[in-house]
Parts: structure tokens; C-alpha cells; sequence
């Protein structure tokens, strides 16, 4: 019996690993981070601009030019800081629906949220975005909410949410929306019709201080309330009713955490148009990786989606330099062929 | 727990109606009838999962229905017939979610939650499963499992649905053997919804036969599985005997008469 009676029998996840795990990822995205910040066209001295910062530390010595200066903290530094938090919203929101619909196909954007909001800022590219007070970003967060009302108001019912027709609303509200985007194309000329494209296909250069400390603000609070309730989602996961069985009040639960994460997903495509696969592939990674428990999925999508992303944006930008590749085409490039790898290698271990 | 002229209806066909027993503490008590008796609704009732549309269920005197959620976790604990297994949580960890009702929302388990957890574990004989996962065990372990979930809520009375279902005589017998254990040693009531007449009678201190959703019989094993009442309600032949150590009846069904 004496095997039996450590913890780790009973469960892997203690305060102890959950912070081991958040202090490896945090070093990861450290790293991505720092390598995307001197990776570029403008070739920029390292030593440079630690020098420049950190007059202190010894042995660093470099000149940096104002332009330089301004390269790193007005162009790369904003851009890095979006990707990332970008980049965690997405995999948290996504591990976060995948658990909340009990579908390994859902992503952060199977609500209608990505077309809602793209329906928005398509609108204020193709009139204008002057004509807005309140800019692209606003526009598009606009559209988003509108598409999670519509589809929480037409699936909801008797004050219950229904997980499939959740889905089945969702993919309606989508194909509706896309529809509607693919109408205003048609009826729009060239170079707006270029410019709304670039924004769907998911644009990290439109990084702007007050869009981005919105997002970042919305990304932690959003983040430290579903943490709050990691233990529950892993209850969701074995079931409504089991959940309900076990003492959970699944609907209000449920309600509160598809918000949530509704508004996170929101906040992230404002600001950067609809980067995909981030919120499917991140959360799948990590559960191969980690196995099912939410008080370890949830941290470690954090970082990992803002790592992976940092690194996406910085092939993006770096691959066929001077010209700039969509993000979006990088994070599917990259990430489908190792995700089946991974999956590939979890079928042949087991019997 | 009181069951008082309890009523359901799916949309606008009553399923149950005017259903009225009580449950004692310590009772062990099987739940009988036939396909569309209403006996999963009633469970579902006596748990608060479903409103009821007439009466009420009450425990210790109050609606469970209006209960909060928690709340009853921690009275009455379910085991399902069966159970999603797409998530890969390991045996332990879906046991050490039967705690859940004594936790907070966001608190991590503790020492007395993992005590709890090994001694279910030690209970219904699933320490050495720990590291699986639930769909690499066999019908009897998964029930098992389930058990040694239900138990961890550490209720008063345990709701089964259909335990013995899929499962071949040994593992019914080795099921049933574990919930008089629970029954005796314990105190823990127990409800079991069952097909299986003759094992209900086998073991069941009283039964509640269900027809077309009213109550057809409630009593003994040896007063209410009379020929009479199995044959009015499942509409077959049968003839009732007596078991050769226990005295009580042993229903089977008349073939070729």
C-alpha cells in the first residue's frame, strides 16, 4: 500500500507544478520575444541596445541611433507585446470552448465572432474608418458582440444554453456573416477591398498604444476569472450532468465562462484581425502534452499561444523580407504539420 | 427522503405521475418496471436534476429541487449507467472529482479530501486502477469507478442507475456484494434503478415496482414479487419460486407452456 499513499498518486497538479510549468513557458516566451525584437530588416546590435537601457551592466558597449531607439521601442516592441497578448487570448478562449463544448473542432471563433467582427471592420474599411468615431478596433469589437447576442439570444432558451445548438447557431451565424462580407466585397473597389482582406487574413502591425492596453487589460482580468474556475471546467468536460451530479450550477457556470472567453476572442481579433488556427491548435498541443487538466491547461495555453504567435509574427516578418507574409498563413503553415506529428506519434504509442 | 405525489411530464405527457414512498435511512431499495415506467425520470427527480411538475421531493424536509446544487452533492450522490470517457482524466483524478461538493470553487484539494479519496479507492478496490484511464477498463471497473466517485461526495444516499447493467453474473454479484457492504457497514442508503428482478430481490430490502408511471407495488421482495404483479406489469407468463437459501422469490419466465 505504501506506493498509494503519496499525493501524486491521487493527482499530478499542485501549486508547486502549476508554477514550474507557468515559469518554463514564461522563459519560452522570454526568449521568442527577445529574439523577435532584434530580428528584422534593420539590423539592430543586441549588446546595443542592452547597453542603451542598462547602462549599468558591464561589458556591453554599442551605439544606438535615435532611429534605431525608435525602431525598437515605437515599431517592434508595440508589435511583439500585441502578438503575444494576441496570441495567449486566443489558446486561453480556446481551451476554454473546446471544454465549454465538449468539441475537439471548436476554436475561439466557432461562435461567430470572427466573421461578426470582421463584418465590422470590413464595414469601416470599405466606408471609411474616418467616418467612425470609434475606429477599426471599435467597429469590429462592435460586430463581435453583435454576433455572440445573436447567437446566445437565438440558442438560449429557458435560460439554459444548449451545447449543440450553441454549435449549430454558431455555424449559421458564421456562414451568415461571411455571406454578408462576401456581398460588401463585391461591391467594393480595389484598394479597399486589398486593405479588408489584409485585416482578415490577420494584421499584427496594427498595433496602437490605446487598442493594445484595452486588449491586455480584457486578456488578464478575462484570464484570472476562467482560472478561477479550472476545477469546474474539468468537471464540464466529464459532462453537464455529471457536472450538475457532482454539485456544479452548470448553467450560470456555463453562461459566465462562454462570456468570458466570448469577450476575450473579442477584444483579440479587434486588434489584429482573424488570425486562425492559434486557438485550435495551442489548446490540443497542450492536452497531448499535459493531459486534461484545466488548472494546467489554462496557465500554459497563456503562455505558449503568446510564445507561439511572437514567433509566427517574426517568420512572418523575417521569411521573404522586405515583404511582410499574413501571420495567419504562418501559424497553419507551422502548426498543422506538427500537430499531426503529434498526433501521429500519441496513436502509435497506444496499443 | 420523501417522495410526495410527485408528477412529470415531457412536453405535455405526463411520464410520472402521483408517486408517493418514502425512503428510510439505511433502506436499501430497488426501483422496478418496465421500459418507459418512468424510473430513470424518477431518479433524476429524487436527485433535483428535474423540476417536478406536481408534488415534491423532500430532503430532510426541504424541496431538492430548490436546493442549491452543492448542497445536495453532498447528500446524494449518482451513479450514472454510463459515463463520457473522451477526456482522458485518470482514474484517481475523476475519483478525487467526487470532493468536488466540499471545495470551493477555486481551492485545491487538501490532505482530508485525499484521505477521503483513498479510503472510497480502498473501499471499492480501485487503488490499483489509479493511473488509468476510464476507457481502458473493463464494464465492472468502470462501475467500480463510478462507485468510488459517488462515495467520495461522501452523501447519505447513493442513486444507481441500473449498476448491473452490461455486466456478466460475477461482476453483477461482486457490484451488489459492495453496495450491502456500503448499506450495512455505513448506513448508506441506497436506490438502485434495476432490471433485473430476481437480483433485486436477492437483495433489496424493499422494492417500489413502476407501471406506465405510477406506483403498481411497494414492499417486501417476498410480499410484492408475487406472479400477479410481474405479470401485470411486463405482460409476460412467469412463475415464481422460492430461492433455495434466502426464502425469497425467484422469478422466472414460463417457457413453452
Amino acid at each position: 500500500m505504501g506506493a498509494y499513499t503519496s499525493r501524486d498518486t491521487f493527482t499530478n497538479v499542485t501549486p508547486g507544478r502549476i508554477g514550474r510549468l507557468c515559469l518554463l513557458m514564461g522563459l519560452l516566451l522570454a526568449a521568442a520575444s527577445f529574439a523577435s525584437l532584434f530580428a528584422g530588416t534593420a539590423e539592430i546590435s543586441v549588446t546595443a541596445v542592452v547597453h542603451r537601457y542598462f547602462p549599468a551592466l558591464p561589458f556591453l558597449t554599442g551605439d544606438l541611433t535615435e532611429a534605431e531607439a525608435a525602431i525598437i521601442t515605437t515599431v517592434r516592441l508595440p508589435r511583439v507585446v500585441l502578438a503575444a497578448v494576441v496570441g495567449a487570448s486566443l489558446s486561453v478562449a480556446g481551451v476554454v470552448f473546446q471544454a465549454l463544448l465538449r468539441n475537439p473542432l471548436a476554436d475561439p471563433y466557432i461562435l461567430g465572432i470572427s466573421s461578426g467582427s470582421a463584418v465590422g471592420a470590413v464595414l469601416g474599411i470599405i466606408t471609411g474608418a474616418g467616418a467612425w468615431s470609434v475606429g477599426i478596433p471599435g467597429l469590429a469589437f462592435l460586430g463581435a458582440l453583435a454576433a455572440v447576442l445573436v447567437v446566445f439570444g437565438i440558442a438560449g432558451r429557458d435560460r439554459r444554453l444548449e451545447v449543440n445548438t450553441l454549435l449549430l447557431t454558431g455555424v449559421m451565424v458564421n456562414a451568415f456573416f461571411s455571406a454578408v462580407i462576401l456581398f460588401i466585397f463585391s461591391i467594393s473597389d480595389h484598394l479597399h477591398l486589398q486593405r479588408a482582406l489584409h485585416w482578415i487574413m490577420g494584421d499584427l502591425s496594427l498595433a496602437d498604444q490605446g487598442g493594445l492596453s484595452y486588449t491586455s487589460l480584457i486578456l488578464v482580468l478575462g484570464t484570472v476569472f476562467l482560472y478561477l474556475f479550472s476545477r469546474p471546467l474539468n468537471l464540464l468536460v466529464m459532462g453537464e450532468e455529471t457536472a450538475r451530479q457532482l454539485g456544479l450550477a452548470v448553467e450560470r457556470t456555463k453562461l459566465a465562462l462562454l462570456a468570458a472567453a466570448a469577450l476575450i476572442t473579442a477584444a483579440a481579433v479587434s486588434a489584429s484581425g482573424t488570425i486562425g488556427f492559434v486557438g485550435l491548435i495551442i489548446p490540443h498541443i497542450l492536452r497531448l502534452a499535459l493531459g486534461p487538466d484545466h488548472r494546467l491547461l489554462l496557465p500554459a495555453a497563456f503562455f505558449l499561444g503568446a510564445a507561439f504567435l511572437v514567433t509566427a509574427d517574426t517568420l512572418a516578418r523575417c521569411l521573404a523580407a522586405p515583404t511582410e507574409l499574413p501571420v495567419g498563413v504562418i501559424t497553419a503553415l507551422c502548426g498543422a504539420p506538427y500537430f499531426l506529428f503529434l498526433l501521429r506519434r500519441r496513436l502509435r504509442s497506444s496499443p | 427522503m420523501e417522495i410526495e405525489d410527485l408528477g412529470f411530464a415531457y412536453d405535455g405527457t405526463w411520464v410520472l405521475r402521483g408517486v408517493t414512498f418514502r425512503v428510510a435511512q439505511g433502506e436499501f431499495m430497488g426501483i422496478l418496471g418496465p421500459n418507459g415506467a418512468g424510473k430513470s425520470t424518477l431518479l433524476r427527480l429524487m436527485d433535483g436534476l428535474l423540476t417536478p411538475r406536481e408534488g415534491r421531493v423532500l430532503l430532510e424536509g426541504r424541496p431538492v429541487h430548490t436546493m442549491k446544487r452543492r448542497e445536495v452533492a453532498r447528500h446524494i450522490a449518482v451513479v450514472p449507467q454510463g459515463q463520457a470517457v473522451d477526456f482522458a482524466f485518470r482514474v484517481a483524478e475523476i475519483v478525487l472529482m467526487g470532493r468536488s461538493p466540499h471545495l470551493r470553487t477555486w481551492s485545491f484539494e487538501g490532505e482530508k479530501d485525499l484521505a477521503v479519496v483513498r479510503r472510497v479507492m480502498e473501499q471499492t478496490d480501485t487503488l490499483a486502477l489509479a493511473e488509468r484511464t476510464l476507457d481502458r477498463l473493463s464494464g465492472g471497473e468502470r462501475q467500480r469507478v463510478l462507485i468510488a466517485r459517488a462515495l467520495a461526495q461522501e452523501p447519505r444516499i447513493l442513486l444507481l442507475d441500473e449498476p448491473t447493467a452490461y455486466l456478466d453474473i460475477r461482476h453483477q454479484v461482486e457490484i451488489l456484494n459492495l453496495l450491502k457492504k456500503l448499506n450495512n457497514i455505513n448506513g448508506l442508503t441506497v436506490v438502485a434503478v434495476t432490471h433485473d428482478i430476481n437480483l433485486a430481490s436477492l437483495y433489496c430490502d424493499r422494492i417500489v415496482i413502476l407501471d406506465r408511471g405510477g406506483i403498481r407495488a411497494d414492499g417486501r421482495p417476498g410480499e410484492i414479487l408475487t406472479t400477479q404483479n410481474i405479470e401485470a406489469v411486463y405482460g409476460v407468463a412467469v412463475t415464481a419460486s422460492r430461492h433455495e437459501t434466502t426464502g425469497r422469490p425467484v422469478v422466472t419466465p414460463r417457457v413453452g407452456a
